[in-house]
């Protein structure tokens, strides 16, 4: 599903910063992997290159068979409607709609109508258990609440795969625990899922750990979560 | 661009800043506003002045005879001249392109007295002796009889018409004045018929409301100058040109009376077409400096949208971020914002269109009932073209404001919105 070859970026500021130093990776279809690291490691950066949010200088990134490189802007916002679905640590819903219009935001863009964006959109919340709030705005949610709904925001345009920025790192324990049970769910429907965290409990509940430091991959662990009791592993 | 959708994209953003869009479209409001009401305020002095010239063939010159101012076959300076019938008659036969001509012979009132009467009742108005066309050169309507005739000048017959201010005070509105005999500067004349000017201000040598009209021929008879004349006026026919005319009359005469070719002194030439010509220029320059301040004004508004609308851009950063991010292509948010910016303006405008159009027509409807004689202000509103114009120029306005924020916004990157701060 997703392929790395050789990815090297340099950010050119007044002190050039090489980042990513030769990164390949290579993710299949299915797999829930997280990518963990220090700050400054570079594990942004690289989720930003993964969901063409970013470009790179050097390398090869394929997604879903695709070459993904020098795309035009409108390129990109078609792949990224298309095939990627984001969940972002501050959650990053539009303030000043409710919930079901944030989560029909995506199919907008994709010109889907009115009607059948409200009814998709309305499917997702249930299934998330959001039904009773969808006509409520952003700041009348609680965090976990507002964390499924970008879940839902994210895979209702059916993506092939899930990015998610530190999708915990704005909750407590408690909730922390609900999304990933959530976003394990999501993976077991078999959506490929990226998850960059710093905390190792919820890398714990990956299959595939990808540790990175200072731009280079320094190991990659295989984990099985059903041994970890991830009530107890998280924080 | 503007399915219902968009429309509620649109409308959610401008809601969400109540106040500030509503400060915002203030600008665009005023613009407009003041653009219709000076617009209309122009259109009221033109219309204005306008009616003041109403009624004046405004292709019409008058010219005087003055003494010479040149010494020419014998003759010294200074010699006084006099048009005559004959003048009259060669211009009508060699020079093409008068279309009236008519000769005035001009009897003013200089001390205050009355000079007129009928029965015991009296007034001051002057006497104009003039042919039958003059009626076409200085245009007024008929109120009783009729005007002076061909057959009043081959006669020279003692008749006389009145102006409606001579009937009405030395008369009365309650008697039929046609057959009476009036007194004019102690001869008898019989009134014929009535005239009013219409509301005309310009006229030469009085009103006609306030002048006793006499048939030329028996003014020179009664005052015994032969066939001679104070001054002639004539009109220029369509598709000449009155300068042209001018100087060809002035020749011909200069030539009939041994005056010096080079001799403008000679002659007072009022044209009244340079006059209004000038007018026209005047109207135009207002009408220029209207549009530049209305459009100047317009513009304040439409850099403070914009500047609001960068700001806004700023503050939306991470929103347009997301929206990036969740696959919103740089065309749809460059149509986002210049359709807020378009809806924001369009909006502002039409209401300071309306509102402005609202009170020009109360305006005009007060000033249309305040009887006045010197009205120099009327039905003061801007005609379709204009409205039409300010239009258009409202939707270019939003769409210039739009420019500027929405190129800021399709710099702002999907990335930035993911960045924490």
């Amino acid at each position: 599903m997703i392929k790395l070859e050789n990815i090297n970026k340099t950010y050119f500021g007044a002190q050039p910063l090489h980042v990513l130093k030769g990164i390949n990776l290579e993710v299949a279809e299915g797999e829930l992997v997280s990518i963990m690291g220090a700050s400054g490691s570079g594990k942004s950066t690289l989720l930003n290159i993964l969901g063409i949010l970013d470009n790179y200088d050097e390398g090869d990134y394929y997604l879903a068979g695709k070459l993904v490189k020098n795309l035009s802007e409108n390129q990109a916002a078609e792949f990224r409607n298309k095939l990627i679905g984001f969940i972002f640590q501050s959650f990053n819903l539009i303030p000043f709609k409710t919930a079901l219009e944030n989560v029909a935001l995506p199919l907008f863009y994709q010109g889907v109508n009115r009607k059948k964006r409200i009814m998709m959109a309305m499917e997702y919340l249930e299934r998330f258990g959001l039904k009773d709030w969808a006509e409520h705005y952003p700041n009348e949610l609680s965090g976990g609440q507002k964390q499924r709904v970008s879940i839902a925001r994210a895979l209702v345009t059916s993506p092939k795969i899930i990015l998610a920025d530190e999708p915990t790192g704005a909750l407590d324990s408690k909730t922390s625990a609900e999304v990933m049970q959530i976003l394990r769910e999501v993976n077991a429907s078999g959506i490929t899922m990226v998850i960059v965290t710093h905390e190792r409990g919820i890398a714990n509940l990956t299959k595939k750990i990808v540790h990175l430091k200072d731009g280079v991959i320094e190991s990659i662990e295989e984990n099985d979560p059903d041994k970890m009791d991830f009530t107890k592993e998280i924080k | 661009m503007f399915d219902v959708d968009n429309i509620n994209e649109i409308w959610q953003t401008i809601a969400r800043n109540k106040t500030r869009s509503l400060l915002t479209a203030f600008g665009v409001f005023w613009g407009i506003f003041i653009l219709v009401i000076l617009l209309a305020c122009g259109n009221g002095f033109d219309n204005g002045l306008r009616s003041q010239i109403e009624g004046f063939a405004t292709n019409s010159t008058f010219i005087i005879s003055s003494p010479t101012t040149e010494a020419y076959k014998g003759y010294q300076k200074g010699r006084d001249w006099n048009v005559d019938m004959s003048d009259i008659e060669a211009i009508k036969k060699k020079i093409k392109g008068v279309d009236m001509l008519s000769p005035i012979f001009s009897k003013w009132t200089y001390n205050g007295e009355n000079n007129v009467f009928y029965g015991t009742k009296g007034g001051n108005f002057s006497l104009k002796g003039v042919l039958p066309n003059y009626i076409e050169i200085d245009r007024c309507k008929v109120m009783y009889g009729r005007f002076i005739n061909e057959t009043d000048i081959a006669e020279a017959r003692k008749v006389c018409v009145l102006g409606k201010k001579a009937y009405e005070d030395i008369i009365g509105t309650d008697k039929n004045p046609l057959g009476l005999m009036i007194k004019a500067n102690g001869i008898y004349y019989q009134v014929v018929g009535v005239v009013e000017a219409y509301n005309g201000n310009v006229s030469v040598s009085g009103s006609m409301d306030e002048t006793i009209i006499l048939p030329l021929t028996t003014m020179q008879i009664a005052y015994n100058t032969g066939d001679k004349f104070d001054f002639f006026v004539f009109t220029t026919a369509r598709g000449y040109d009155t300068k042209d005319l001018q100087t060809e009359i002035k020749n011909l005469l200069r030539e009939r009376h041994d005056i010096a070719p080079t001799d403008e002194g000679a002659f007072v030439c009022f044209g009244f077409e340079e006059i209004f010509t000038m007018f026209e220029y005047l109207f135009l320059g207002i009408k220029i400096l209207i549009w530049i301040v209305g459009i100047g004004t317009l513009l304040s508004g439409v850099v403070g949208v914009s500047n609001i609308m960068l700001v806004t851009i700023k503050e939306r950063t991470r929103e347009i971020g997301v929206r990036r991010a969740l696959g919103a292509k740089p065309s749809i948010i460059i149509r986002q914002v210049m359709a807020e910016s378009l809806l924001l303006t369009i909006l502002a405008g039409i209401v300071g269109l309306v509102i402005g159009v609202a009170i020009m027509v109360v305006v005009s409807g007060v000033v249309a009932n305040t009887p006045s004689d010197d009205v120099m202000f009327l039905d003061p509103q801007i005609g379709f073209g204009a409205a039409i114009a300010a239009t258009i120029i409202i939707v270019l306005s939003g769409l210039l404001a739009g420019v500027l924020p929405a190129t800021r916004a399709i710099q702002i990157k999907a990335i930035d919105a993911i960045r924490e701060e």
